[in-house]
């Protein structure tokens, strides 16, 4: 086995060394009647050329990665620049630890409070931490907190919201005392449904929106906070496309309590759902509530300035059952990835990625809204997705766009909701060129 | 003309990217806007808009950002530079082989909302990994959908209470006990925490195991809705009675939860199922060598028995004839724990590792860890305090009681190890012993760097009686010493702000 360095020579003169004579030998303490005895029943070993050609044959067959796209809701295809994937393949990055030895690990905690600086900056928050597993997790964690600082026990939460995340969150709290109540949408504007907020009372820890929502429209986030701190509510801002931090007004600036957030758009690839990375962002106040790791700013004795983790007291490995989450691992070289990707793009390629984004939505909107049969049923602003409602089932159409034309068209909403089922949503990132757009139209206006 | 000090070099230098930047710096290019432009203000009214220009963020050219990242990145200590020993961590070599297939374009550019039709080498990929586990496991129901540990641990609790509600129906709400040995990592209470389970803690022996007497007077108490054990233990030891720990927990109406973080001690040598076992969770980022990225990400599967299978969370990826697909139609699933279907590209790392290794490549790993830990624990055992006498597997466990009567304690060696060029082991975990060093080399380390280790141990052992200030002050080789915890933790500095140095410094 190469990746073994002791030769089976040299591990037999080590046992000799600890006083045995065969490798079974250090099983002894494991009970006959429970040791295997047997050869597993996995493959034999496979050669590197072997084990590349059998995954090609695999990735062969995901069809769809080979072809353009218009996919959004939750995951994004934007450009990612080449120094992102060299950089976190130094080994001094991905073969390190968690930093728990400060001394040798001051590349990782450095990176780790750029990061939480650049989110901060980003969220318009006052304190991020050091990274959640993923969107949905962080919207989960965040409903713990949110019950935590209010001491209430009701979440309340725009149906509008990623129905992965809101699956999440029920199953993180299936077994406390939060209870969580949906808030319908305006079938008009495709934005939370005003009238429907008398759902938020004293006892509302929390009102939950998504902006850009699942269905791509922007939410007036201003007047929501407005609403749930007349309650004596938080405010839970959650954002799948984390692009549109570089041209959306803030959620901070809108006055959000707490802001997660999906950043995988920020230079971490599809990967067909992971791992991507969770963004935690909150304000000053309730940092001692917050989940997860943070890291801050030390001194040695000489006043050299390094970093270290820091409020471990909020978590698992010393409060234990009475911590502010179970999380441990989080997903260090993602937020990595991400941030190399913020600091590479930068002020002005953040602003001017979203921008394009922006555009480019814009005008496939039109073009589609153009086509005999489709509308946009939603009338809210929008950033780089929207729904478009089709003459027949949905489904069908993009099945065909994609046989016929190569172009995965978008998702089909029948595949979380019921109603209108000729719905779906359309992405448009800086990755589609004007001409796969005028293809998209192409082909939708040939397809029915 | 002077040469410049080592510790005033740019490399050992290098500030945070926020103080190099520089207005009218760039380090992208996008292609040109190919349509024509809508006026912003149609598609976006200002008051949707940011108005703070993005200020602060940083202004930098692509050359800043490498030179930035390599530089910090000397900073760190890293499994490709040597032994990192930290217990029930797992520091394995991290394989290339696994790095590229990840990266494979098929792989890497699948939306997770893809058709299933068109995602079918990433399903049956999936589907083989899960075949791969429960065999491996003995345990036959298989979800990779958890990111991590602790959130397989979740997961694997949470099927716990799904299948008590279910066979107790509401008698099962007088059944909320959790038993977690004193040992536990802290994961395992906070994860019964949100699982609803209150928690009581279960004795070790003085030989390092479950106190069996102990366990049977809690049993008694009654209530008893599960266990949640590793195995090895976090003391490096097989549970010896792990047959008649499960028997006691199945009679008391009870399932059993194992931590799998030790698993490298046991894959193709002894499997959960096999002991009684209900359920496990396992890391890919340990046992199946997917790098640990200074934090993450990981993956956490859990595999559980027949009976528990129903649980698992939803979607299911199952092979249908000759295609595979994602049953979301699981009635009595404890619902999903993550959005789409986890960490796929750890997955195929993970895959990559069982593949390369084989039937008895793995069975060989194993062997080659406990090998390694064993030599190890053989040389130091009179150098430091060994608490427990019986053989160790993958990893073993020293105290600082021969070193701590000279003042010289656990966090002064780990410390002083660094000096010697070594990452230190995992300290003061666990708790049951005073002043803990656990050593797991894994099985990535030839038997030259564990002799260098060796002598390491040996030398600050002998240093610890003869210049004891030398180890009390280390570490003297890096470019910063000892940082004051204390202080960062009172008044905590958490993000860069021009004016942040001075904050931190009134602290």
């Amino acid at each position: 086995m190469r990746y073994i360095p002791n030769s089976p020579e040299e591990r037999d003169e080590m046992l000799k060394v600890v006083g045995l004579n065969s490798p079974d030998e250090l099983f002894r303490s494991i009970p006959q009647n429970v040791q295997l005895n047997r050869a597993l029943n996995v493959t034999e070993p496979l050669a590197e050329i072997e084990v590349i050609s059998a995954m090609d044959k695999l990735a062969e067959k995901n069809t769809a990665s080979r072809k353009t796209s218009f996919l959004g809701a939750g995951a994004y295809s934007h450009y990612s620049p080449t120094v992102v994937d060299h950089l976190i393949q130094r080994s001094e990055f991905f073969t390190s630890y968690t930093p728990y030895q400060p001394e040798v690990t001051q590349g990782t905690l450095q990176y780790i409070f750029e990061f939480q600086t650049l989110v901060c900056q980003l969220t318009g928050m006052d304190v991020a931490n050091a990274s959640m597993y993923d969107g949905s997790t962080a919207m989960a964690e965040a409903f713990l907190m949110a019950q935590r600082v209010t001491r209430r026990d009701k979440v309340v939460i725009a149906e509008t919201v990623h129905p992965e995340y809101l699956a999440v969150a029920k199953t993180y709290t299936q077994h406390g005392d939060l209870t969580i109540e949906t808030v319908h949408f305006d079938k008009e504007s495709g934005r939370t449904l005003a009238d429907d907020l008398n759902k938020l009372d004293d006892k509302t820890a929390a009102l939950v929106v998504q902006s850009p929502n699942f269905f791509g429209c922007v939410e007036d986030l201003k007047s929501l906070a407005e609403k749930a701190h007349a309650v004596g509510a938080l405010l839970i801002v959650v954002v799948t496309e984390a692009i549109s931090f570089g041209l959306l007004k803030s959620p901070g600036a809108c006055d959000a309590d707490i802001v997660v957030a999906e950043g995988q758009s920020f230079g971490v690839p599809l990967s067909y759902g992971g791992p991507y990375v969770g963004l935690f962002a909150c304000k000053e106040k309730y940092v001692r509530n917050m989940p997860g790791r943070l890291a801050g700013i030390a001194y040695d004795q000489k006043g050299n300035r390094g970093f270290v983790l820091t409020l471990a007291t909020r978590e698992q490995h010393i409060r234990r059952e009475k911590a502010t989450s179970n999380i441990c691992t989080n997903q260090g070289l993602i937020a990595l990835a991400a941030t190399i990707y913020m600091e590479t793009m930068g002020r002005r390629g953040l602003q001017e990625v979203a921008m394009q984004n922006a555009q480019k939505a814009a005008y496939a909107a039109r073009r589609i809204s153009e086509i005999e049969g489709f509308s946009l049923p939603f009338s809210a602003p929008r950033f780089n997705e929207f729904v478009v409602r089709a003459p027949q089932a949905a489904e069908e159409i993009l099945s065909k766009l994609s046989v016929d034309k190569n172009i995965i068209g978008g998702l089909a909403l029948s595949r979380y909701y019921d109603d209108n089922p000729n719905d779906f949503l359309v992405c448009v990132t800086e990755l589609n060129s004007k001409k796969q757009i005028d293809t998209l139209v192409e082909g939708l206006q040939t397809v029915i | 003309m002077s040469i410049k000090k080592v510790t005033s070099h740019p490399t050992q230098n290098e500030e945070l990217i926020f103080d190099r930047s520089q207005t009218g710096r760039v380090g992208y290019r996008l292609p040109k806007l190919d349509i024509e432009e809508t006026n912003l203000d149609e598609i976006l009214p200002l008051e949707l808009r940011r108005d703070d220009d993005l200020e602060g963020v940083p202004e930098v050219s692509e050359v800043d950002v490498i030179r930035h990242f390599t530089r910090m990145s000397t900073w760190n200590y890293s499994i490709d530079l040597g032994m990192y020993p930290l217990g029930s961590c797992t520091m394995k070599y991290n394989s290339r082989l696994n790095e590229k297939v990840a990266r494979i374009v098929g792989f890497a550019n699948l939306h997770p909302l893809a058709p299933e039709r068109e995602a079918q080498g990433a399903l049956e990929l999936i589907y083989n990994l899960q075949e791969d586990l429960a065999e491996i496991t003995g345990l036959p129901g298989v979800s990779l959908q958890p990111a991590a540990g602790a959130h397989g641990e979740m997961t694997g609790v949470m099927l716990i209470r799904a299948f008590l509600d279910k066979r107790d129906g509401e008698k099962s709400k007088e059944r909320r006990v959790m038993l977690i040995p004193d040992s536990a990592h802290g994961t395992n209470p906070a994860s019964a925490h949100l699982a609803g389970f209150t928690v009581k803690t279960i004795r070790s022996t003085s030989e390092g195991l479950t106190d069996m007497e102990h366990l049977k007077t809690l049993c008694g108490e009654g209530g008893i809705a599960g266990l949640m054990l590793t195995n090895p233990n976090t003391v490096g030891l097989f549970e010896t009675n792990i047959r008649q720990i499960c028997d006691e927990i199945h009679n008391a109406g009870g399932l059993v939860y194992m931590d799998g973080a030790n698993m490298n001690a046991l894959v193709g040598v002894a499997r959960p199922g096999d002991m009684g076992v209900d359920v496990i969770h396992l890391n890919l980022h340990k046992t199946f060598s997917t790098p640990h990225g200074g934090g993450g990400p990981g993956s956490g599967p859990c595999c559980c028995t027949v009976e528990l299978e129903p649980f698992l969370p939803t979607p299911r990826i199952v092979k249908d004839g000759e295609n595979y697909k994602l049953d979301f139609n699981r009635p009595e699933s404890i619902g999903r724990v993550k959005a789409f279907f986890g960490n796929f590209g750890m997955m195929i790392r993970a895959l990559a590792y069982i593949q390369t290794h084989g039937a008895e490549g793995l069975r060989e790993a194993t062997e080659a860890a406990v090998l390694n830990a064993r030599y190890v624990g053989h040389h130091l055992t009179d150098a430091y305090d060994k608490p427990f006498e019986s053989d160790s597997m993958h990893e073993v466990i020293f105290s600082h009681k021969k070193q701590s009567r000279k003042g010289v304690h656990t966090l002064d060696i780990a410390k002083r190890l660094i000096d010697y060029g070594f990452h230190p082991m995992t300290i003061y975990f666990p708790l049951i012993v005073e002043g803990a060093m656990l050593i797991e080399p894994t099985e990535s380390v030839g038997r030259a760097d564990l002799d260098a280790f060796i002598d390491a141990m040996r030398s600050i052992a002998e240093e610890a009686v003869e210049t004891p200030d030398l180890v009390i002050g280390a570490p003297h080789t890096t470019r910063i010493g000892r940082l004051d915890e204390a202080t960062a933790a009172r008044k905590p500095v958490l993000r860069w702000k021009p004016d942040m140095e001075a904050t931190a410094k009134s602290a």
